[in-house]
């Protein structure tokens, strides 16, 4: 399963780079990547190459904090949102985009980005105290996605002008359009720091099947794990929503697209989570190039209309299941 | 001593007391089994016990200090069956009971020799080796608590904790999980039962001990810890006695008048 998802997330990534305004054909892909001046170089080279690289990149950082989360508090619903980092990040991009005169690509908006998801991990410590439950953890997690959910809202209504509202509305969208090579280099660190961190638990994850109290009777520091976790999220996720913008869902259904063929094993599922993930992000984004449109559809719009039918597809049969018990 | 002693354990929940100054010794070889009302302290105990809750007084397990040291040794040498088993994931029953050798090191990521063979002598033991692929969650709870008590036995802990490990069992899984915690301690183990059933503690333990309002009340071997004096003090209840292989078997009748 993990050597299938591999191969179609490498096959994906080839489609990703033939694909756009200009088709390139796979030899030419092939010979731009190797280098080389011509305008096909260019064009894989400074443009697909890197958006390729962050659709693998967040999608996969999306998929294995999806499913470290789910591992952690013992629920396939959770998703990187609940602790609020995500939303956090947004909230902060979206300040710099408004107040602080940045366009979308600009550098300003993923460092901002990173800072609000930090700042976001910190509080609910702060509020949830270093040794709360789960479920005072998920509480704070929910509240304070809310506050930074309605931030968001406050600043687009503040907005100095209509282009400012309109640049934030777009981004919090959710695109990978004309990322560089420098957002990669900016984020790529931390979300393979992140990534280091949300897999380093897998032990817990495992332990935790049993319930906070027999993990801990197994060994498990199971309020380090928490904030190990919540760190790794904010690195990660904070990374990839400051670089993108809001991309649902991934981190939720990725988890439950691998799950039925590796098994619950909450540590097992974390690698081909995040190549689902990473699947997953590069199959929606090589499918807003291809839409004809005039103004090119947002990769998050795209992921969250595939995210949501999964969803309501999945409650149906656990209440199917729940009928027939 | 080389089995488990207490001095002065003592439990504090907020404010509230829940257990006061418990002192007890029992050697390697023992089935302890811990019985009292409702609230008496007796998860407390366990809890205490397995670190899990923080605790006053000191706790030894062979002779060393087991209440400060380090959590990893610790849960290599206790292992704890709490009350009601819960799983989150619908792992297979031999992948559940696997879970029982993560404290010796991640057996998923590699399991010794070692931990294969404690794994299947745990399942073998609880006659599960024919379902050691079926998810647990189709289970029936009988099923379930066998596989629980699988995982704890896995560990090969020198001290089991388990809390009510017969309640949601039918009889005769009740008489063969006392029977099989009987012969583990045998092996030169200590084990410590939450036992509601009077007449199953009364059979199967070496040692008991009567908790009452989170002090220690009595201790010793049934007859003597499971009197009609102590009975009557701690339950409020009268008893009548059955004899069962020679052992004072006590039935409540009624409250005492």
């Amino acid at each position: 399963m993990t050597a299938a998802l591999a191969l179609l997330c490498i096959l994906l990534a080839g489609l990703s780079l033939m694909a756009g305004p200009v088709w390139l054909p796979p030899g030419e892909v092939l010979a731009g990547i190797a280098g080389g001046d011509g305008t096909a170089a260019i064009i894989v080279g400074d443009i697909r190459l890197p958006r390729t690289a962050l659709a693998l990149s967040i999608g996969a950082t999306l998929g294995l904090a999806g499913a470290a989360l789910q591992g952690l508090v013992r629920n396939p619903l959770a998703e990187p949102t609940l602790f609020g980092a995500p939303s956090a990040a947004a909230f902060a991009s979206a300040i710099v985009l408004a107040f602080g005169g940045a366009s979308a690509l600009s550098l300003a908006l993923p460092l901002a980005g990173m800072a609000g998801a930090f700042v976001s991990v910190a509080l609910l410590f702060l509020v949830a105290g270093q040794r709360a439950g789960i479920t005072v953890l998920l509480l704070a997690g929910l509240a304070l996605n809310a506050f930074f959910g309605a931030a968001t809202a406050l600043v687009l209504n503040l907005a100095p002008n209509p282009f400012a509202a309109l640049e934030i509305a777009f981004w919090l969208l959710g695109s990978l359009e004309d990322r560089s090579v420098v957002h990669l280099a900016l984020a790529g660190p931390f979300m393979a720091l992140g990534a280091v961190l949300l897999a380093s638990q897998a032990r817990a994850y495992r332990a935790l099947t049993l319930g906070e109290e027999v993990a801990a009777s197994l060994g498990t520091d199971v309020a380090r794990s928490r904030l190990v976790v919540a760190g790794g999220l904010a690195l990660g996720v904070g990374a990839a929503v400051s670089v993108t913008g809001a991309i649902g869902f991934v981190g939720l259904v990725a988890p439950h697209l691998v799950r039925r063929a590796v098994g619950s094993d909450p540590a097992r599922i974390l690698l081909p989570a995040a190549l689902a993930g990473a699947a997953l992000l590069t199959a929606a984004d090589t499918l807003v190039r291809l839409v004809p449109a005039t103004t090119e559809i947002k990769t998050g719009v795209v992921t969250a209309l595939v995210g949501v039918p999964f969803f309501l597809w999945r409650i149906l049969r656990t209440r199917r299941a729940e009928e027939e018990a | 001593m080389s089995g488990l002693v207490l001095d002065r354990l003592s439990v504090t929940l907020g404010r509230r007391p829940v257990l006061r100054e418990v002192s007890l010794a029992v050697p390697a070889g023992t089935l302890l089994a811990v019985v009292g009302p409702n609230g008496a302290g007796k998860t407390s105990l366990l809890r205490a016990v397995a670190g899990l809750a923080p605790c006053t007084g000191t706790l030894s397990l062979g002779g060393d200090d087991v209440k400060g040291g380090p959590s990893g040794s610790r849960a290599r040498r206790i292992a704890y069956l709490p009350q009601r088993s819960e799983f989150a994931w619908a792992l297979g029953v031999r992948d559940a009971v696997m879970l029982g050798r993560l404290p010796h090191g991640d057996p998923f990521s590699g399991a010794t020799a070692e931990d294969r063979r404690a794994v299947d002598a745990a399942l073998d033991r609880l006659g599960l080796a024919g379902f050691a692929a079926r998810p647990v969650t189709e289970l029936s709870g009988g099923e379930r608590a066998r596989v629980m008590l699988a995982r704890v036995l896995a560990t090969e802990a020198q001290l089991l904790l388990a809390d009510e490990p017969t309640a949601a069992l039918d009889p005769a899984h009740q008489l063969a999980v006392l029977g099989l915690l009987r012969q583990v301690a045998a092996e030169g183990r200590v084990v410590v039962a939450v036992l509601h059933d009077l007449a199953l503690a009364a059979r199967f333990a070496d040692q008991v001990a009567v908790l009452h309002e989170g002090r220690l009340t009595a201790i010793g071997p049934p007859d003597a810890a499971l009197s009609d004096g102590v009975l009557g003090a701690v339950f409020g209840l009268a008893f009548a006695h059955a004899t069962v292989d020679g052992r004072r078997v006590p039935i409540p009748l009624g409250p005492r008048r």
